[in-house]
């Protein structure tokens, strides 16, 4: 008889990589394939969707609050139109003198009855109601409370009727609650994360269960769990980049197509609010942060189960 | 050299229990020592393939100590197990091949485990197809296989990376006399280039095959020594008590 064939230094007697090609070969049902690229696709897509709103939701606040800081309104709120335009010039002259005021602008009387013709007519509106006098101020350090205290001090005795309030004032709630969809975007997007890692979980605990007698036989064959959990990964990494891809564009598209939409209004507040190009970059690193997330879930799935085994 | 350093297994006082079940295994001690040939026996439900998974570290034991190759392996972190395992080539009594894989991958894959480059294992693989007879059943997957060369397969794939201990559970029992006696040959010769055999067979007729062999018995869970192949030095069949 034949002695049998000796396989020398080729054998290595320690742990070895065992991975690439040979090793998914190993395993060809460890494919979490099937509906799983689709899974993460949808998973991409709406995390995309939620943080291009939330991005472009963070620039909108963002510049809204940089125009309106250190802004203030001096309405002059007279029935006596002689009177109301004497303590108009009277606080636009005390302002002037003011350090704390950069500009100002008293706003005419023909501007104010324009932005309130969609309300009140085109008859002559001082006929209707009286009409406040304005006074744009755009103050140097921002508008504090202790700086608008002291400037209405100033004026009390010079234009009782001066009333001065900044704009960020008027703008707080909806500040407020483009903020609070901000932080709703945020709460979405770790929601489809941990759902798109339960899926992963899912798959890669299905995928175990499908090929329990190969894992079992390479695990007693001297396979290591990091070998095993490895052929997953390379799997489940496949299958991420694919649908996070897909994901990507789709959510993308949807992003530039709502943009296009709103910049369409032509609204000031509302075109404020489109991505720059850092913020594109944040959108397509959501792929490869979803590839990350699957193979982290994939491996850590698949070493807890092995640790069951001997 | 001390003396568990040549030891390759060494259990004291082992016992096993599935769940809260009685005990399968009771009190086994044995050594077994570096190059020779040992059968198991015993009836069916002796405890036989439990023993084999304890040896083969598929299994921890509910009591005792067991050394592999010197080493406390109850006490070894599992990480390091592995090793351990790839010291040892295992013949499982249901052949335990992968289903979706050829003859030939199947018998790559411990070399494969093992880190061995693609163009390493093509030659030994060949080789140890041929050494079993299954050459021009190379790309065959193991379901249009035979049992015989399912166990051919089997048992190629548990001694290509020559291990220190090859463990075999029944490996004749769903074979004829002829290929039993084969593949016993197969295990001799390996034994003879100094890989330590534990055969478990419940096949009287094989033991006065391999006349160089030891013996152990396994009644009921216990282990009884006829040829006194758990002492130092051990008796040879046929040697007389």
């Amino acid at each position: 008889m034949k002695k049998p064939p000796v396989v020398t230094r080729a054998v290595e007697r320690g742990l070895s990589p065992f991975r690439g090609r040979r090793a998914a070969h190993l395993l060809p049902q460890a494919r979490l394939g099937g509906p799983m690229p689709w899974v993460i696709a949808i998973m991409v897509a709406l995390v995309v969707l939620a943080a291009g709103g939330g991005l472009a939701l963070g620039n909108l606040a963002d510049r809204a609050r940089g125009e309106l800081a250190g802004s203030a309104t001096v309405q002059i709120v007279e029935a006596d139109p002689a009177l109301r335009a004497q303590q108009a010039q009277a606080a636009a002259a005390i302002l002037s003198q003011d350090s704390a005021v950069a500009s100002l602008s008293v706003v005419p009387q023909e501007t104010v009855a324009q932005l309130l013709e969609p309300w009140l007519g085109t008859d002559d509106p001082e006929q209707t109601v009286p009409i406040p006098a304005l006074i744009d101020v755009r103050l140097r350090d921002g508008a504090d409370a202790a700086t608008l205290d002291r400037l209405r001090r100033l004026l009390v005795d010079h234009a009782p009727s001066a009333r001065i309030d900044t704009q960020a004032q008027w703008l707080a709630p909806v500040l407020s609650a483009l903020s609070a969809l901000g932080w709703m975007a945020l709460g979405l997007i770790a929601l489809l994360a941990f759902t798109g890692a339960a899926a992963v979980w899912l798959a890669a605990r299905n995928a175990l269960g499908a090929n329990r007698e190969t894992i079992e036989i390479v695990h007693l064959l001297g396979g290591n769990d990091d070998q095993i959990a490895r052929i997953f990964q390379r799997s489940i990494f496949a299958d991420a980049l694919v649908g996070g891809v897909l994901g990507l564009v789709v959510g993308s598209m949807a992003v530039w197509l709502m943009g296009a939409q709103f910049a369409a209004l032509d609204s000031g507040l509302v075109s404020g609010g489109g991505l720059e190009t850092s913020d594109w970059l944040v959108l397509a690193l959501v792929p490869v942060g979803a590839v990350v997330l699957a193979v982290y879930t994939a491996r850590l799935t698949v070493l807890a189960s092995l640790r069951k085994m001997l | 050299m001390s003396g568990a350093e040549s030891e390759v297994v060494q259990f004291d006082n082992v016992g096993l229990r599935y769940g809260t079940d009685r005990e399968v295994l009771s009190n086994v001690s044995f050594t077994l020592y570096p190059g020779r040939f040992y059968f198991l026996t015993g009836a069916s439900g002796a405890g036989k393939t439990s023993l084999l998974k304890l040896l083969y570290l598929a299994q921890r034991p509910s009591r005792g100590a067991i050394r592999l190759f010197g080493t406390d392996v109850i006490t070894l972190p599992r990480e390091r197990l592995p090793a351990y395992r790839r010291r040892m080539g295992v013949v499982f009594q249901d052949f335990r091949l992968v289903d979706h894989l050829s003859a030939f991958d199947n018998i790559a894959l411990p070399l494969r485990v093992s880190g061995v480059r693609e163009a390493d294992l093509q030659g030994p693989v060949s080789d140890m197809l041929d050494w079993v007879g299954l050459a021009n059943r190379a790309d065959a997957r193991p379901a249009t296989l035979s049992g015989g060369e399912q166990q051919r397969v089997a048992i190629a794939r548990a001694v290509i990376g020559r291990p220190d201990m090859l463990v075999a559970d029944e490996p004749t029992g769903n074979v004829d006399p002829e290929m039993a006696l084969k593949l016993i040959r197969l295990f001799e010769a390996l034994n003879r280039l100094g890989t330590t055999v534990v055969v478990a067979t419940h096949d009287v007729h094989l033991l006065r095959k391999v006349p160089d062999s030891l013996i152990m018995r396994l009644d009921k869970g216990a282990l009884s020594d006829p040829t006194g192949a758990l002492r130092y030095p051990p008796r040879r069949v046929g040697a007389g008590e």
